[in-house]
């Protein structure tokens, strides 16, 4: 696999693209700090002294016009990617959000508008080739509407649904579009939460991912348990999602 | 989730918990801003890694586990400091390189590695961790970040090395690996029938052997006290060596906390002898792997639930050569006539004293036992201490939680050495842990 990580110097993108590049994958990580990449580019280098060279770039969420360059210099170093998986995304609890209008703002826009304008550039390179892997976590939490996470989990949702479309649109013209939806992960984004029964660790989401990619599937859950937990609270009736707390 | 009001704890290895939380991140450099005190991965036993009070900014840094560089030819690396030993192990054995000093678990990280400037087995040789590091990265507590190498700001170096974090966040680290001839060891062990006889084994086993150590059963009594096994080792030959690496036995996960009353005088003296006898022939020739030879309590995950929910401390200490084989013999009665000898005990001859301000080793014979937590514990660690204080010896704080700042002032001349390097550079002493609230004195 040729592959692009958005978020892959941190919590799941960072052990998705360790456990590619074990696997003699050639990676190619994107992310805000240009820094940062420089550190995890060697990370990876040192870690797969034997693999392939993997190079870097920046491509900010916030800003859309860093896309299609990023891009860019991403099929120049791999030589056409065939592979594109987003974990980067931005995370904060309701009440935070409640009280920060703009921070909500961002949330939203980062989530979902930009992410989907950067699966727009990705999926049609990936086409013009003929098809490829377009990864993206999305969230359990936009599988319904509840009290604690209801500006970050609309933002999922409307993730959720666009995959969705996606791979209904183009799984015959070979693109693999796979919506990741883990629950909760002991990652830097959920440091500090109490980790509830079922807490994933980042290695075994990343074996779950890089699996689901080698079978084409379209849609996980993982850690696998909460595929059960998510078909439970879908089912939830109104009158008690308005009483329960989560 | 739950809405029940659970207070957040935080505890080290011995599971004596303390309110607090950690703030987990990839980004040392980022979340150290404001920090009071970093922690690894917790395996200090005491109170080192624990906050000083529960609203204070603590930051955990094993998810900060990056490989920056790694020179094949000279072995040097350098990396963040919440790599662990065991991702080391993994990723550089197979290219013929091991960590220059490792303590009894491959469970710690880098930054804890050089706050605690751990000793190894080969302590006799090659000194502490801290002698092999050659340049660390540093947030101080004016939230600048400053590098320090021996000749950079060597006495920000050296207060840190053994440090116990109080100097600054340490936030990359740069060691140099030793080239090993095979991942197998060459084993030598053998049973010694009492404590005068083990500390002869092991001044005779230290100019030949560059890894010695020793396990006491301290729960022997009269001509047998101070029984147990002594260990020597060297890495093996490629010759001597198996032809395939060695494999990982199976992990073991301590399933439950043990009712507090399962540790206890029968059950361990039963657990002793056991493991005496076990070693039938007097003396053992074996090659083993690095596994049970440096991390035999690393097979069982989570073994300090062992202790149950009441939690343990490590009481070590080292007692310096001058005093002579008779004060080692005297420590180890007054031990068992204060009850408080357990299975773990651990011996061990040090080589000199190293260049960190407040690190542990000085040349003498380090004595290491595993006590629960018992209404009679807090004398027994003072009656110890004095004992100690008395040969000129002192106690290695990344195990302690007892000693009692009188005591640790009167056992360490070095303190106000240290005490000015805080002044330097930590004048408004932002920068504490629990550890430091109880022995310097710092506000909590
Ligand atoms: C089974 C077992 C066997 C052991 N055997 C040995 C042995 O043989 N020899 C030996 O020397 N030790 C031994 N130890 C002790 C252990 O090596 C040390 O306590 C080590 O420091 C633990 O590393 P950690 O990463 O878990 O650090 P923690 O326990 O999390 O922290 C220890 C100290 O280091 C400081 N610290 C950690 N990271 C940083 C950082 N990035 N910047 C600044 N300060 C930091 C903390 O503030 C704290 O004071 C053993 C422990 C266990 C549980
Ligand atoms: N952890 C969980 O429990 C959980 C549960 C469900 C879904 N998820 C989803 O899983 C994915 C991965 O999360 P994680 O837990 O691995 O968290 P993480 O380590 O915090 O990863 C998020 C990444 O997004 C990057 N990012 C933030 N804003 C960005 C921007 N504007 N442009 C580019 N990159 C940006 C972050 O970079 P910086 O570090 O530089 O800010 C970080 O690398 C996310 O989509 C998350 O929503 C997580």
């Amino acid at each position: 696999m040729k592959a692009v990580v958005l978020g892959g110097t941190t919590g799941m993108g960072r052990a998705i693209a360790q456990q590619l590049a074990a696997r003699g994958d050639s990676v190619f990580l994107m992310g805000i700090g240009d820094d940062d990449l420089a550190k995890s580019a060697a990370d990876l280098k040192s870690r797969h002294p034997k693999g392939t060279d993997s190079g870097y770039a920046v491509c900010d969420l916030e800003k859309p016009d860093t896309f299609a360059k990023a891009l860019d210099v991403a099929d120049a170093a791999l030589g056409d990617f065939d592979a594109v998986i987003v974990t980067a995304a931005l995370f904060a609890t309701q009440d935070a959000l409640e009280a920060d209008i703009v921070l909500a703002q961002r949330l939203v826009t980062v989530n979902y508008a930009n992410t989907v304008v950067f699966c727009e550039h990705a999926r049609k390179r990936l086409l013009e080739r003929g098809g490829g892997h377009l990864t993206v976590f999305s969230s359990v939490a936009g599988d319904r509407g509840r009290k604690p996470q209801i500006i970050y989990g609309s933002s999922k949702a409307g993730l959720s649904i666009y995959l969705e479309a996606l791979d209904h649109k183009f799984h015959e013209k070979g693109l693999n579009v796979l919506c990741v939806k883990p629950g909760f992960v002991k990652t830097g984004m959920t440091a500090g939460l109490k980790p509830p029964p079922f807490a994933g660790e980042p290695d075994q989401v990343a074996r779950d991912v890089i699996s689901a990619m080698d079978r084409k599937k379209a849609l996980i859950y993982t850690p696998g348990m909460w595929a059960l937990v998510m078909l439970v609270i879908r089912f939830l009736p109104r009158f008690i999602m308005r009483k329960i707390g989560f | 989730m739950s809405k029940q009001a659970t207070v957040p704890m935080l505890t080290g290895w011995g599971r004596i918990p303390v309110e607090g939380t950690e703030l987990v991140s990839e980004n040392l450099e980022k979340a150290t801003h404001g920090a009071v005190l970093s922690r690894g991965l917790g395996r200090s036993y005491g109170d080192s890694s624990l906050p000083a009070r529960k609203s204070d900014k603590i930051v955990g840094t094993r998810l900060a586990n990056r490989i920056l560089s790694f020179d094949a030819t000279s072995g040097r690396l350098r990396a963040e400091a919440g790599l662990s030993l065991v991702e080391i192990n993994r990723l550089f054995m197979p290219r013929g390189y091991f960590s220059p000093v490792t303590p009894g678990t491959k469970y710690v990280t880098l930054g804890g590695m050089v706050a605690s400037d751990v000793h190894g087995k080969n302590h006799h040789v090659e000194g502490c961790f801290g002698e092999h590091v050659s340049a660390l990265k540093i947030r101080l507590a004016d939230d600048s970040v400053v590098e320090c190498t021996k000749t950079e700001n060597p006495d920000l170096f050296w207060g840190s090395v053994g440090g116990m974090g109080l100097l600054g966040h340490i936030l990359e680290v740069e060691v140099t690996l030793h080239k090993i001839a095979s991942p197998w060891i060459w084993l030598d062990s053998a049973r010694m029938p009492d404590i005068d006889t083990f500390l002869t084994g092991l001044n005779e086993a230290a100019p030949r052997w560059p890894m010695t150590m020793g396990w006491i059963d301290c729960l022997a009594t009269g001509s047998s006290m101070g029984r147990g096994i002594l260990m020597a080792g060297r890495w093996a030959t490629p010759e001597e060596a198996a032809s395939a690496p060695p494999k990982d036995g199976p992990q073991i996960t301590f399933p439950i906390d043990l009712p507090n009353w399962a540790l206890n005088p029968v059950t361990a003296t039963l657990f002793n002898s056991l493991y005496y006898w076990r070693h039938l022939p007097r003396h053992l020739e074996t090659i083993v792997g690095p596994e049970p030879f440096f991390y035999p309590l690393d097979a069982i995950l989570e073994w300090n639930r062992a202790y149950g929910s009441r939690g343990f401390t490590q009481y070590q200490c080292v007692i310096p050569r001058a005093a002579g084989a008779p004060a080692v013999r005297e420590f180890m009665f007054l031990l068992t006539k204060l009850g408080g000898a357990s299975p773990l005990c651990v011996i061990k001859d040090c080589g000199p004293e190293g260049s960190g301000v407040l690190s542990f080793p000085l040349e003498g014979t380090s004595i290491a036992i595993d006590m629960a937590v018992s209404p009679d514990l807090q004398n027994i660690v003072d009656r110890l201490n004095e004992f100690v204080i008395a040969t000129g010896g002192r106690i290695y704080l990344t195990k302690d939680r007892f000693t009692r700042s009188e005591h640790f002032a009167a056992m360490e001349p070095r303190l106000p050495r240290f005490l000015a390097l805080r002044e330097k550079w930590d004048p408004k002493r932002k920068l504490r842990s629990a550890q430091s609230v109880r022995l310097f004195g710092d506000r909590a």
